[in-house]
């Protein structure tokens, strides 16, 4: 799966409309993650997963900002994102199939507060981008 | 059996009373054509979909879709007896169309999608999980009857 010059701009074109909001949008993606999966929560048991949590939204701020970063540097997401692959790998090691359920609801997040942005095409593009920084993430655990 | 809250299947009717079946059924499955193109695989017999303006004006596609979330509604109205409800579909799905059941995952999540985008901070997340829920069970139900 390739991401073609019409995917990266889509994308690119994204991440510029999220803006400033982009931080608000990762917390509330991983809120709607841990409500819609439960499962999800497991890799979590430190936290304080309740409505409004502190920890919940300085994750969400720190998820956000690495999809930011993918997005700047979206010819080279393996390079961009090389030191966050390392650390899913070897320490967090979050099963893949997760990666797939935080991308679905980033995208319910993105239909909820841009929906005439999300065109069929753009949803397509930002589905494939979520993929491949999955694939990313997951690229070094065996 | 699977078992509903009351408030599980109070956001089920109350997002589905508001729905345009026809409209968000060709929506659903439209984006499932153009988001996972593997998915035209079953469709070789609609026509034109070969980009995504024709996918979203294809006649056939508009009407397949409005056929499939008006079978949904038919969970929503058996929610205690959904695989009941589609044992018959499900056979279907697997002998004559050959149909991976993945493919009714990939929908269910499209749907959700459409939903979220029509129904914006509506789409709670309590909403978007009895959703879920329930797009999984119809999804497991038309997988049931596979061998």
């Amino acid at each position: 799966m390739v991401l073609s010059g019409n995917d990266k701009t889509n994308v690119k074109n994204v991440f510029t409309k999220i803006g400033g909001h982009a931080e608000d949008y990762g917390t509330e993606t991983l809120e709607r993650m841990f409500t819609t999966y439960p499962q999800t929560k497991t890799y979590f048991p430190h936290f304080d997963l309740t409505h409004g949590s502190a920890q919940v939204k300085a994750h969400g701020k720190k998820v956000a900002g690495a999809l930011v970063e993918a997005a700047n540097h979206i010819d080279d997401i393996a390079g961009a994102l090389s030191k966050l692959s390392d650390l899913h790998a070897q320490k967090l090691r979050v099963d893949p199939v997760n990666f797939k359920l935080l991308g679905h609801c980033f995208l319910v997040v993105v239909a909820i507060h841009h929906p005439t942005l999300l065109t069929p095409e753009v949803h397509a593009s930002l589905d494939k981008f979520m993929c491949a920084v999955g694939n990313v993430l997951t690229a070094k655990y065996r | 059996m699977v078992h509903w809250s009351a408030e599980e299947k109070q956001l089920i009717a109350s997002v589905w009373s508001k729905v345009n079946v026809e409209e968000c059924g060709a929506e659903a499955l439209a984006r499932l054509l153009i988001v996972y193109p593997w998915t035209q695989r079953f469709f070789a017999s609609f026509g034109n979909l070969s980009s995504p303006t024709a996918i979203l004006g294809n006649p056939k596609v508009r009407a397949h879709g409005k056929k499939v979330l008006t079978s949904f509604g038919e969970a929503i109205k058996n929610l205690d007896n959904i695989k009941a409800t589609y044992a018959k579909l499900s056979e279907l799905h697997c002998d004559k169309l050959h149909v991976d059941p993945e493919n009714f995952r990939l929908l269910g999540d499209i749907l959700i999608i459409v939903l979220a985008s029509h129904f914006a901070r509506d789409f709670t997340p309590a909403c978007q999980f009895a959703w879920q829920k329930l797009v999984s069970v119809v999804a497991h139900a038309l997988a049931r009857k596979y061998h």
